[in-house]
């Protein structure tokens, strides 16, 4: 395991400067796993890095035996703003990009939250370390419009490839939309 | 298409129940890694492709081989099991780069999911997966149960499993039916259909419906097994057994079936498990992995059962494998009839489950509780959560998110063949285009749980 206990985690996040003092003062008041802060939630641990500390989380994991990247998935908690789930040292955003790994050896299975800014949605591909991302991925772009820096092939997978807009964001209407169609050249 | 002696001579077994799955060297994996132009998987747009259509001048027919040509594949083709079109890149015959185009189907049914109350929400999502519809509305149950934190009554347990192993065996025998009938052995596509039917019959009975059941629902099953489920199940588990011996002779010993198959479509346990590939594609690498016994759900760790893996992990073995395990499914189905349990067929917490129709002439609370979970739906923490089960196709995994309300938050699919589709292009790089038709067959996509 790669707890690392001692490390405070306000670090790299100097926003609300008195808030972060509050709890560095009271240590740190989070559980802490592969160097960020866990949660449980029914059952199954939830690790919380940032999009820049998520590619050293998941090396950690894959080094631990998480084997396999079963899925990314994108959640817009634009009207759900306050969650209550989050650990106490993580701002909720309006984006977040959700990971799923399953260790075979141990049998166990991690989820990874990576909270994103709605007006950068950008979050690191990993595809270097799990070639499996390339499809979710696109999805996620696909539906949300979240941006993976460094995929390979990052382009509309289920939508027309000449779609407008997000279709699984919270402020995208549904039942209200004329059908389009592509208009592909063709010679005829 | 090289089939050697030793391959003729084995054929998948069931490993022990106890077999570790041993970690992969990742160093087997470095080709699904690759990002340029020595990939498998071709990176181009639509557009790109459909540019290179207008732009070509007319392709003489005498190109030499080395020559690479563009070919569109679909969406509309007989062998891509629905709509699913393949851009590949030709090198005379033989398939370099190749890319999976999805989203034919696409009628954005996790928006839709947002939209309906958690008792609805089983009726959507059934509707993904249409060979294994129990499937789709298990793991939905399951995720909602994990967010009410309920207890399910042992019988529903046991009805669930029941019914899901059923399922696997529909499922399984419409992909002999059609992998059959992909590579020619068109009388396949008959026998295959007609035991599938039989299944349904019994899905029928229990159900109403053929298909799209909606049957298993959060808090249980909608409805206790009809009387004379057992007779009709002894019936199939009589009838099916001798079916899939003629199965056997018709292909699994046919040398043409083997020629066609066997060293087809290779792929090992680290590029799979890199590319997220779960279910029979991983188990044909040798790598035991199934749900059910190792993350067990249900009252699957009260069954015997074995859990069938391949050796080479082609396309034979693929096929092998689903052969199999209708078998194993029948093993269960039979400890399902011999151990079923008496009573609650659904939980009875009043804020979960419609009250009998009975109670609401005599109960005024019953009526209450009728109108709110059918007028405003229950409602569920506030919270996040996965469940998962072995479908047919692999990992089917349901994310909800909810901020307790009536209505998920956010409910994502894991579609097992969404990301199988993966490995299309790795099982396909230096095959024939004819080999190519086998292995979209062994993948066995079901395209309304790619696009949802």
């Amino acid at each position: 395991m790669a707890d690392d206990d001692t490390e405070t985690p306000a670090e790299g996040d100097s926003v609300d400067d008195g808030a972060q003092e509050a709890t560095e003062e009271q240590a740190p008041a989070v559980d802490m796993a592969y160097g960020v802060a866990v949660t449980e939630s029914r059952g199954a641990r939830v690790l919380h890095p940032s999009a820049d500390e998520l590619i050293a989380t998941v090396e950690a994991l894959k080094a631990d035996g998480f084997m396999q990247l079963l899925d990314v998935i994108g959640v817009d908690y634009l009207t759900h703003g306050n969650r209550s789930d989050l650990p106490v040292t993580i701002s909720p955003q309006r984006f977040e990009v959700v990971y799923l790994f399953r260790a075979h050896v141990k049998h166990e299975m991690i989820r990874v939250r990576v909270q994103v800014d709605a007006n950068e949605p950008v979050v690191p591909t990993l595809f270097d370390l799990f070639p499996g991302a390339e499809t979710p991925e696109r999805e996620t772009f696909d539906m949300f419009g979240i941006t993976f820096d460094g995929h390979p092939d990052l382009c509309r997978i289920l939508m027309p490839e000449d779609w407008d807009g997000y279709p699984l964001r919270k402020d995208y209407g549904i039942g209200r939309i004329p059908v389009q169609f592509k208009g592909a050249p063709t010679r005829r | 298409m090289t089939a050697t002696e030793e391959d003729l001579t084995t054929s998948p077994d069931s490993a022990p129940a106890s077999a570790a799955t041993a970690t992969p060297a990742v160093e087997d994996a470095e080709r699904v890694f690759r990002r340029g132009d020595d990939s498998a998987v071709l990176r181009m747009s639509e557009a790109e492709v459909a540019q290179l259509a207008v732009d070509a001048p007319q392709v003489a027919l005498d190109t030499n081989t080395d020559e690479r040509t563009i070919m569109n594949m679909g969406p509309s083709h007989p062998s891509t099991h629905g709509v699913l079109r393949l851009v590949l890149e030709l090198e005379g015959e033989v398939v370099k780069r190749s890319k999976p185009v999805v989203g034919y189907l696409h009628t954005g049914m996790e928006k839709t999911a947002e939209d309906l109350t958690y008792l609805q929400g089983s009726t959507n999502v059934t509707r993904m997966d249409y060979a294994s519809p129990l499937f789709s509305e298990l793991a939905f149950s399951l995720a909602v149960e994990k967010l009410l934190e309920v207890e399910i009554p042992e019988r529903a347990t046991w009805i669930r499993m029941l019914m899901c192993e059923l399922n696997r065996m529909s499922s399984h025998l419409l992909f002999m039916a059609t992998n059959g009938m992909d590579l020619g052995a068109v009388s396949m596509m008959i026998y295959g259909w007609r035991e599938r039917e039989e299944v349904l019959r019994f899905f029928e009975m229990v159900t109403g419906l053929r298909m799209n059941h909606n049957y298993i629902r959060p808090g249980g099953v909608a409805a206790d097994l009809p009387d004379g489920w057992t007779d009709e199940v002894r019936r199939l588990l009589e009838m099916i057994p001798p079916r899939l011996e003629e199965y056997d002779i018709l292909m699994t010993g046919q040398p043409i079936w083997r020629e066609r198959l066997q060293g087809v479509g290779v792929l090992n346990s680290a590029e799979a498990l890199a590319l997220g590939a779960t279910g029979p594609v991983l188990r044909s690498t040798g790598f035991a992995w199934d749900l059910r016994r190792d993350d067990p759900y249900l009252a699957y760790d009260q069954v015997d059962f074995d859990v069938v893996v391949g050796t080479y992990g082609d396309c034979f073995d693929r096929y092998a494998i689903r052969l199999n395990e209708i078998r194993e499914s029948m093993r269960i189905v039979q400890q399902c009839l011999d151990n079923m349990p008496s009573g609650d067929y659904r939980v009875q917490d009043k804020k979960v489950t419609p009250p009998p129709r009975a109670r609401i002439d005599e109960s005024m609370e019953a009526l209450i509780h009728h109108f709110k979970i059918f007028t405003e739906g229950f409602k569920v923490p506030e919270g996040e959560a996965y469940a998962a089960v072995e479908s047919p196709r692999g990992e089917l995994g349901v994310y909800i998110v909810s901020d307790g309300g009536p209505k998920p938050y956010r409910m994502h699919v894991r579609g097992p063949s969404f990301i199988n589709l993966q490995t299309l292009p790795h099982l396909m790089y230096d095959g024939l285009l004819a080999d190519g038709v086998a292995v979209i067959s062994s993948v066995d996509p079901i395209m309304g749980e790619v696009d949802r």
